[in-house]
């Protein structure tokens, strides 16, 4: 566990520091210096956060689905504890997604909300969490509340296939990937697109994101599982 | 092996009947729809009044009226057995995969007649409201409306058992059905336009696969959500 704590610590530090200091120039001779994209110049730094965030969002939601799978199958409400959890976390990284999205999105194509296909999925998202803990605000009994909302969230994830792989195929979009756009080859995220050097701060950012993941949901279980405890007795 | 498909088909058609039976003595999900579907077209109509609304917005208002008419129907098939205490005795004389599909098939019967209704209603009332290429409208239509039956189906046997059906329906009904709602809505758009058939054909195949993956996952969890 403290490997997973500092280990995100140190990563999300180094992304900071390295993310927002290294200078940009338009023919980058060394290590030290990102290349400058017109239209995109500082705002580039963004996919930094951006990315990793929504990646997190994305995993929180498997993880919370893998959780609400195992209750159904062994009835153990630990487990709907760690689905809950997960969903929580989940929630917060989507919001954050949105947010560093859309101040993008505001910067480089002209308006906060464009509706483009993958700031729709990124919605729909939002509304499955926020229809998940609805559906758990309306059950009383606990066993009836940990399945229906394990059902749910697996029939929302079968949905998920719809959104990420077909719709930002079949319809025109502004990110990288989109129909229309003579680059890209589908809608999936390409490191090719990227200097190697900001590549590799790329990945040490989505390892930080994920570690810092795994830390807050062994925070988020284990404060779960004491009130469980302590409202028992 | 065929005696058992041959019973559990017996079975769903059973429940199909006891379902169109006690429909046909209320008519209350019915009544609730055509109601709905009056009342939602005829407040469009007002507001549009002698503006001439593009395809793609018609058949947006089109599909509105679906969605929402489905929300304020379908969910009696479950709520309903709930409310009169009837779902105890159904879990003793039916397996949970015939109390699945015959509910399926009862919604989708419900949704096509629906649908048709609400057709002919936009036909007669936007003179917009053309249909160039009705064979790509059917389709869509006749896809559109399985989808919809499917996913409503297992979501109303998920808030029959929350507390507060009504409002919770549409909630959890909305990101679930988006992308069928975004397909079916292009693929109007394309038949209102007069599109050849074969254009939207990637439609097609988001809406069967929509279907088919809805439906089976629907039939694998059924359990946990109809057994107490």
């Amino acid at each position: 566990m403290t490997f997973v704590k500092y280990g995100s610590l140190v990563l999300i530090t180094i992304v900071i520091i390295a993310g927002l200091s290294i200078p940009l120039s338009m023919s980058p001779k060394s290590w030290l210096e990102f290349p400058l994209i017109p239209g995109l110049e500082d705002k580039a730094r963004n996919i930094f956060f951006h990315v990793p965030t929504a990646w997190t969002a994305v995993m929180a939601f498997l993880t919370s689905t893998y959780f609400g799978i195992r209750y159904l199958r062994s009835k153990n409400l630990d487990f709907d504890l760690q689905s809950v959890s997960a969903a929580g976390l989940g929630f917060l990284f989507c919001v954050l997604a949105t947010v560093t999205g859309a101040l993008w999105a505001r910067f480089n194509w002209g308006s906060f909300w464009n509706w483009d296909p993958r700031q729709t999925s990124i919605f729909i998202l939002l509304l499955i969490y926020g229809a998940y803990f609805a559906l758990r605000s309306a059950v009383e009994s606990e066993e009836k509340r940990a399945s229906l909302s394990a059902v749910y969230s697996i029939l929302a994830g079968l949905t998920v296939p719809f959104f990420i792989f077909i719709m930002p195929r079949m319809m025109a979009g502004l990110h990288p990937g989109a129909q229309d756009d003579p680059s890209g080859k589908g809608p999936l995220f390409e490191g090719s697109m990227m200097a190697p050097n900001m590549r590799i701060l790329f990945y040490v950012s989505l390892l930080g994101f994920t570690l810092l993941f795994i830390w807050l949901l062994q925070l988020r279980i284990r404060t779960a599982r004491l009130e469980h405890l302590s409202q028992q007795r | 092996m065929s005696a058992l498909v041959s019973s559990s088909l017996r079975g769903t058609y059973a429940l199909l009947l006891k379902d169109a039976q006690s429909e046909l003595r209320t008519r209350y999900a019915v009544n609730a729809l055509m109601m709905f579907v009056i009342t939602a077209a005829v407040i469009v109509q007002l507001a549009i009044r002698d503006e001439q609304p593009s395809a793609s917005v018609l058949s947006g208002l089109f599909w509105v009226v679906i969605f929402f008419a489905a929300m304020s129907g379908l969910s009696r098939t479950f709520v309903s057995e709930e409310e009169r205490g009837t779902s105890m005795t159904l879990q003793l004389v039916a397996s949970s995969s015939v109390v699945y599909f015959g509910k399926l098939c009862f919604n989708i019967v419900l949704t096509l007649v629906m649908n048709a209704a609400i057709t002919v209603l936009y036909t007669v009332i936007f003179p917009g409201f053309t249909v160039q290429t009705t064979s790509t409208f059917l389709l869509t239509v006749f896809l559109g409306s399985l989808g919809l039956a499917s996913a409503s189906t297992i979501l109303a046997a998920i808030i029959a058992k929350a507390n507060t059906k009504g409002t919770l329906y549409p909630v959890l009904a909305f990101p679930i059905l988006i992308p069928l709602l975004m397909t079916t809505m292009r693929a109007t758009t394309r038949a209102l336009e007069g599109e050849p058939f074969g254009d939207a054909g990637g439609e097609y195949q988001v809406l069967v696969s929509y279907f088919m993956v809805i439906t089976a996952g629907s039939y694998l969890l059924f359990d946990y959500v109809w057994k107490d």
